[in-house]
């Protein structure tokens, strides 16, 4: 019982540690600038819809938000076209929250062309208070595609691990870093979690037992079971596309191989035979191939093999030291760190062409991983001293920080589409 | 009465506190010894690795006076000739001690990724691991693991601390 309450009061301080705070820097070449005005009735909800939705967009690189100078809109409104144009938006959203007999909320909201003055589409949406955030990342999601065409990716989780007064949390929270829940909380480290393709259940490295083991772990439940727990290490673990079985690196036959783990009997079959280390591996986007880490060539660098194991071509050239590779859904990018003098730097290769750029200002990148509709990266970093969440447009020009308190924060990893 | 009321306030909160979302697993929080149990300890499989019985590692010290980690230099995973005497040491215990059971855990610097310096430091692991077995350790009470760069001895970005924190450091 007094375990029970320990677990769950970490539970109800989780989201007040980790309130995140959005920074966005950068400038990118085509912003929209759209005005989201105040919802009617937010500031008697536990929820501020516009804000969620505001900092969305910003984040994305793709969006500028404009002041709307305490002007009332709702989805009933009739805008004054020539003031949102004066205030230079191209686009604008407003809408209202009520408060149903039930305790559920209705949200509806509208989205205007201001250039057009034209009325352009409507939202809805009814949800319980616990579920407003994400219904406020739905709404920017439905902007988002109206107005690039391309589907966001804002109502997705994100899992990522802390570590303050020497022990670990990992933690799940909305894309934006906010409304975080504790999924686990250890003495011991704990890396690489990586999110199953159905988004329900999360595979990491726990260190509990004092070596690394594998463990699955469902997390709307919280039920868990290890999955590799072979002799020596275990670690990396990276979901096929069917979610029936992971790839990780295991150090049962001696060094570091990668092997493929059945997710429901436990076997394992080995993929890789090289005398270095094997690490890293990552599915391509269609699920044909397997990008991993190996040093077979004397410096670990960056190869590709089928997915079930076979000849390996390697495809980093630059520098001796290329690690983390996370390709993008859509096969067009492979986001991984290299060092360069001694800093570890994250940059995008595209894999048509091969070309690489380094996307960022900072030394101590680690674990990029990318949004579910390759339109943005998260990472982990240092920035003034601390460990931080990033995120970038694959460009590197816009960039958000998820500031975070109460301690180090590292190994994001960008879940999969909500249904 | 009061404890009653404080649990019945707490779970009041609780209850309203939790959405849908995310269950905190009741894990425990206390330290625990180390054991290795779940899927894939000890099993015997078609690559004809050892069946390791898990002794309850970390349940007990090994050899008095003699120190439990040796160190390695940097990019190097070879056990250097400071650190044999320490290894035979290791060595003659767990030959006079055949139900005892040590777990080499191999450590690396702070620099580079997680997962490579796990693999890294598992190399050095194995690496000391290789020297007992030369010395006529069975196998079986040996058991290689890495925590890369997880959990340093020392902190600090100099030369001063990642020597110190380039190991393997022997857990009975």
């Amino acid at each position: 019982m007094f375990r029970f309450v320990i677990a769950c009061l970490l539970m109800l301080t989780g989201p007040v540690m980790a309130q995140f705070r959005v920074e966005v820097t950068g400038v990118g070449m085509t912003q929209m600038p759209i005005a989201v005005a105040p919802f009617k009735g937010e500031n008697a909800s536990p929820q501020k819809l516009a804000a969620i939705v505001q900092a969305d967009l910003e984040r994305s690189g793709q969006f500028k938000g404009i002041d709307t100078a305490g002007v009332a809109v709702d989805e009933l409104s009739r805008p004054d076209w020539s003031a949102w144009r004066q205030r230079s938006a191209d686009a604008l959203v407003g809408g209202s929250m009520t408060r149903l007999a039930d305790g559920r909320y209705d949200i509806r909201a509208r989205l205007w062309d201001v250039v057009k003055g034209l009325d352009k589409a409507e939202f809805r949406d009814t949800v319980p208070a616990a579920d407003l955030r994400q219904s406020a990342h739905r709404l920017a999601d439905w902007v988002y595609q109206q107005l690039t065409g391309t589907p966001g990716a804002f109502a997705t989780r994100i899992a990522y691990v802390t570590k303050a007064a020497g022990r670990y949390t990992l933690w799940v929270a909305d894309s934006d870093g906010e409304g975080a829940q504790a999924a686990l909380a250890s003495p011991e480290p704990i890396i690489s979690p990586s999110w199953s393709p159905n988004g329900q259940q999360l595979a990491y490295v726990s260190f509990e037992s004092r070596k690394p083991v594998i463990y699955v772990h469902e997390i709307a439940t919280g039920r868990r079971r290890v999955l590799a727990n072979f002799r020596g290490s275990n670690s990396a673990p990276a979901w096929a596309p069917d979610g029936r079985s992971l790839i990780a690196t295991l150090s049962r036959d001696g060094g570091s191989q990668l092997f493929r783990i059945d997710v429901a009997s436990g076997e394992a079959r080995r993929l890789t035979t090289s005398v270095g280390i094997d690490t890293e591996p990552a599915f391509s986007a269609d699920g044909t191939a397997l990008y991993f880490v190996s040093d077979r060539g004397g410096s670990p660098q960056i190869y590709r093999m089928p997915a079930q194991g076979g000849p390996a071509e390697r495809v980093t050239f630059n520098g001796s030291y290329n690690i983390s590779p996370s390709p993008s859904p859509d096969g067009r990018w492979l986001a991984y760190v290299s060092r360069i003098g001694g800093q570890f730097k994250l940059h995008v290769m595209d894999i048509a062409s091969g070309q690489s750029s380094p996307i960022t200002d900072t030394a101590a990148d680690e674990k990029p991983s990318f949004a579910p509709n390759s339109r943005l990266i998260v990472y982990a970093t240092v920035a003034q001293g601390r460990e931080a969440l990033m995120t970038s447009t694959v460009d590197g020009r816009i960039k958000a920080r998820l500031a975070g308190q109460g301690g180090d924060i590292r190994e994001p990893d960008w879940g999969p589409v909500r249904p | 009465m009061r404890k009653t009321l404080f649990v019945t306030a707490l779970l009041a909160a609780l209850l309203a506190g939790c959405s849908s979302g995310v269950k905190l697993n009741d894990v425990p929080v206390e330290d625990k010894s180390a054991s290795t149990s779940g899927v894939g300890s000890g099993q015997n499989n078609a690559s004809g690795v050892a069946n390791v019985v898990t002794d309850k590692a970390g349940s007990g010290v090994g050899p008095a006076g003699v120190a439990h980690v040796v160190f390695f230099d940097y990019d190097s995973f070879v056990v250097k000739a400071e650190a044999r005497p320490v290894i035979e040491s290791h060595a003659r215990f767990l030959q006079a001690n055949k139900q005892r059971k040590a777990m080499l855990e191999g450590h690396t610097d702070e620099r580079g990724g997680r997962e490579y310096n796990l693999a890294l430091g598992q190399k050095r692991a194995e690496a000391v691991q290789r020297a007992l077995v030369l010395l006529g350790v069975p196998d079986s009470q040996i058991e290689a693991v890495s925590y890369g760069k997880e959990k340093p001895a020392a902190q600090g970005a100099d030369e001063a601390a990642w020597a110190k924190n380039r190991r393997v450091e022997f857990k009975y």
